[in-house]
């Protein structure tokens, strides 16, 4: 086998590779006991990042990519994929990220944008990227950019989910809506919703986003991850919602579970009994506007 | 004729697509299911694992008691095939890594595989393989793919990368490192039709 006929980080690897986490969880995690914890629980694969969003937001000053030390602790200890969180706009964070392989990168809200303006040429990277879309225009300016899978906002670190419910029944709403509009149509929703035609057509024809669309943002319990794919989400992403939890085995497990059987209540109901309480949380309506990390992004 | 997908996690729609497609060009018709609980395996003329992350994939197997369905089912002489992920639950053994993580394993094959064969996923990659039952080369996309690195006299080796078997069968049961549902491209699946036809 000649290595140079390999070909990689083509379209179709990057978003293959997201394809293969559908139906899956994906957890946040901050040092390798945790993310031995996420792998145990039937995690599809863990997000590498200093700090939960809960304590982030805590925290307040500059978010910014994780110490490459536990980044690397981290993929060293699971074997399940690992991504990684860089800042809106930060390339070289992101650049960072892929050498110390990391799967998939994620160019996140929930850190301190370095670029108000532009977000990275997703592109130029091998690894795929995954970005945060509250509507069908920022998604498919996302995708534009050569992001690999998309997942909706919410509000981090809240363990509120209803700006996570909001961001998925916009998106999900607004692809019905193309259904049946012709070429002329359509090119008016593009103008409108500032996305890209070609993609905008290829939305209404397949009737859903091009690539892969996880939840985000506020998931905290068992029955939340179920609604999210319930509205029609491809799986969902746990932030603080695990290891803030009280229990943080039995959440993870409670949660992997929940996704795997989101129509079926009499599962779920028993899947969470026993877990213990779930993080104590913030309701998105007592947040100051200027800490809305949703709204970072354009 | 009743096609069942498991459908626990990972890329179960390209797969039920991907039938459904060579189904067509074949001019023949056949249902596919979803399955995602026990009880359905048994009704099934044909099983396929498709890729997703094999950990995952072997606990909630294992959990939702579809795990001993499938062995009956492939002891029975039904047609089973894995990608990727599958590959690696179809083995008997696995490397340090499967270990370490406890990983449940179907068994089926007699094959020892290595989960992350090529590497981390900025080593995935695409590239032409060669394989014995098509007349042309075949572009195969690899993701974050495991491979076979040993076997028994029983197993049939389709193809290697290097000494890496990426493609492999053992009687009813039919192995592949990479995806032949993420291309338009259903020569895999028609052969693997074929062997639920008994062809």
């Amino acid at each position: 086998m000649e290595l140079e006929n390999l070909r990689h980080g083509t379209e179709l690897i990057k978003r293959g590779f997201a394809k293969m986490q559908k139906g899956g969880v994906i957890m946040d995690v901050t040092n390798a006991d945790q993310a031995r914890i996420a792998e145990e629980a039937g995690a599809v694969a863990v997000m590498a990042l200093q700090a939960v969003p809960a304590d982030i937001r805590k925290a307040g000053g500059v978010a910014r990519m994780a110490d490459p030390v536990i980044v690397s602790e981290i993929v060293e200890t699971v074997t399940i994929p690992v991504m990684g969180k860089a800042r809106i706009g930060h390339f070289v964070e992101a650049e960072i990220l892929e050498a110390l392989g990391v799967d998939m990168v994620d160019e996140s809200e929930v850190l301190t944008p370095a670029d108000n303006k532009y977000h990275i040429d997703k592109t130029q990277f091998t690894v795929p990227f995954v970005c945060g879309a509250r509507n069908l225009g920022e998604a498919l300016r996302r995708i534009n950019e050569g992001a690999a899978m998309i997942r909706t906002k919410g509000e981090a670190g809240t363990g509120d989910v209803s700006e996570a419910v909001k961001h998925m029944k916009k998106i999900m709403g607004e692809v019905r809506e193309l259904a049946g509009k012709n070429k002329e149509e359509l090119m008016m929703v593009a103008r409108e919703i500032e996305a890209p035609i070609e993609l905008l057509m290829e939305t209404a024809e397949m009737q859903r986003l091009p690539v892969v669309n996880f939840a985000a943002g506020g998931i905290a319990t068992p029955a939340d991850a179920a609604l999210m794919m319930r509205l029609g989400s491809d799986g969902v992403f746990v932030g603080s919602g695990i290891f803030k939890a009280e229990n943080p085995e039995q959440m993870a497990s409670a949660i992997v579970e929940a996704v795997n059987n989101y129509d079926n209540p009499e599962v779920l109901a028993e899947v969470s009994k026993g877990i213990g309480a779930g993080m104590k949380g913030q309701s998105v309506d007592s947040i100051p506007e200027e800490q809305i990390l949703q709204t970072r992004g354009w | 004729m009743l096609i069942g997908v498991i459908a626990i996690q990972g890329d179960v729609s390209e797969h039920v697509h991907a039938i459904d497609n060579a189904l067509a060009q074949r001019g023949e018709n056949a249902d596919i299911v979803e399955i995602k609980h026990s009880g359905i395996v048994p009704e099934c003329d044909a099983i396929v694992l498709p890729g997703g992350e094999s950990t995952t994939l072997g606990r909630l197997l294992l959990k939702e008691g579809i795990s001993e369905e499938i062995k009956q089912a492939a002891a029975a002489g039904i047609p089973v095939m894995g990608t990727c992920a599958g590959l690696i639950l179809l083995a008997q053994r696995g490397d340090s890594q499967v270990a370490k993580t406890h990983q449940h394993l179907l068994g089926l094959m007699n094959t020892q595989v290595n989960r992350n064969a090529f590497g981390r996923q900025r080593d995935s990659f695409e590239t032409d393989l060669e394989l014995p039952f098509l007349d042309s080369s075949y572009r195969a996309v690899f993701i974050r793919a495991p491979a076979i690195i040993d076997y028994g006299q029983d197993v049939e080796i389709l193809s290697k990368i290097d000494d890496r078997v990426v493609a492999a069968r053992q009687g009813n049961v039919l192995a592949l490192a990479f995806h032949p549902e993420l291309t338009d491209d259903l020569r895999v699946h028609q052969y693997f039709l074929d062997m639920v036809k008994g062809n």
